[in-house]
């Protein structure tokens, strides 16, 4: 997104490039425009504008993206239950967005 | 087959209002199933999506001279991206609502329009083998959808691109209120009675006084940060959203006290201190939260801010607590 920037160095993303088949569905889904291909093969061209949605890594056929596994959405509220069930052991239910 | 409309009633807009101000928002369902718009073919386009009535009107309301099929597949209510990000929109989900809806015998082509945003969720190239139909990614809008499909099936870069609009960020605010009352009505309370703490040991007439200001202030604060920070967010400095919330918060609390208090507020500084205090702390909160709802956070962006939001947060309010109480000694 180029109107939004959110903290840089933040977003946990890898691509490997020598398992990469360059068929471009990372491209093609992000939704934030983070990918293109070169010479037939993925590059991260804004590693910064990433939103950790895994809409590459669902889509790349070959595994070659990582992104942060943690799922939900960012909201405060949910973060809090979730560092506060570490710390009592009981499972969160999510919030509903 | 249900045929719908591709024009809203007033209940669908009743009912839009309702959940968007959050009254029914996790139970406002569609059934899952095929659907059909205008007078749908077996050579007609279908279409998926979530079975939130919300994305369902979003979709069919963009229609109108189009012949499609909307294929609803169950994600417990909730929106495309959400339920995608949940997994409950999946590959596995389509293959099953394409298997029980029998489309193959409805339809000749072999292919599903999925929303792009849907793709946290569905492996569009897993799809054939597990229903029989390929996916492909169309337009993250549904009012682009038209464009689309007069295009053969071409998005370009604007519709395959996020955004947060004025417009867009405004609809999320309703919601982000309305379910801000329980923790309004704890604060309000607990406002409330250590206003009453004084020289007097306790005293009914300064919880009243008192209580007023404190409420005046926790409303304030729900302006700041639920409200203007949301509208602002471009223009608001630095990226962390506690700090976005806490300066909106800081500035709206300075402007109301020189508004409504300006010849007594330098009378009682540590209660003034206190109030501005209280409001940036809270629409501090309130902004980091509104994460939630921002299309561009990481999660793991979030985790550290929070980190430091919640410190400032969490000591910010214990000192204005304590200034308030304090204040009413001075």
């Amino acid at each position: 997104m180029k109107d939004f920037r959110y903290i840089d160095g933040a977003a946990i993303l890898r691509l490997d490039r020598e398992t990469c088949i360059g068929c471009g569905n990372c491209v093609t889904v992000c939704p934030h425009r983070i990918f293109e291909l070169q010479e037939h093969k993925a590059i991260i061209v804004d590693p910064d504008g990433c939103m950790e949605c895994g809409a590459c890594a669902t889509n790349c056929p070959v595994a070659a993206i990582y992104v942060n596994p943690d799922d939900g959405c960012g909201c405060a509220a949910l973060i809090i239950n979730r560092w506060l069930s570490r710390i009592t052991g009981k499972t969160v239910s999510g919030c509903n967005c | 087959m249900p045929l719908v409309s591709t024009s809203l009633r007033w209940r669908d807009h009743l009912g839009t209002i309702g959940a968007r101000s959050g009254s029914y928002r996790s139970n406002y369902k569609v059934i899952p199933g095929l659907y059909g718009v205008g007078r749908p073919g077996p050579e007609s386009p279908v279409l998926v999506t979530a079975n939130y009535k919300l994305s369902f009107d979003a979709l069919r309301r963009e229609l109108p001279g189009i012949d499609a099929w909307i294929l609803v597949v169950d994600t417990r209510g909730i929106n495309v991206w959400c339920a995608a990000g949940k997994k409950s929109f999946s590959t596995d989900e389509v293959a099953y609502q394409v298997k029980s809806t029998r489309l193959a015998e409805i339809v000749r082509h072999r292919e599903l329009i999925l929303p792009q945003l849907a793709a946290v969720g569905v492996a569009a190239g897993r799809l054939r083998k597990a229903c029989g139909f390929n996916g492909t990614f169309g337009p993250i809008r549904a009012a682009d959808i038209p464009a689309y499909l007069h295009r053969d099936r071409q998005a370009d870069e604007a519709m395959r691109t996020v955004t947060f609009r004025a417009g867009e960020r405004a609809v999320l605010i309703p919601v982000e209120i309305c379910l801000l009352w329980k923790p309004f009505l704890a604060a309000t309370v607990i406002l409330v009675l250590i206003s009453g703490i004084g020289p007097e040991v306790y005293s009914l007439n300064a919880a009243w006084t008192r209580g007023i200001r404190g409420i005046t202030a926790s409303l304030l604060a729900v302006l700041a940060g639920a409200v203007l920070t949301p509208l602002l967010l471009p223009w608001i400095p630095g990226r962390q959203f506690w700090l976005k919330g806490a300066l909106v918060g800081g500035l709206t609390a300075m402007t109301a006290m020189a508004a409504l208090l300006p010849t007594t507020w330098a009378a009682n500084l540590p209660a003034t201190i206190a109030l501005v205090l209280w409001i940036a702390c809270v629409a501090s909160y309130l902004a980091m939260n509104y994460t939630g709802s921002t299309p561009y956070t990481s999660l793991s962006g979030v985790g550290l801010e929070m980190r430091r939001g919640l410190a400032f947060q969490l000591g910010g309010t214990t000192l204005a607590l304590g200034l308030w109480i304090w204040s009413a000694f001075a």
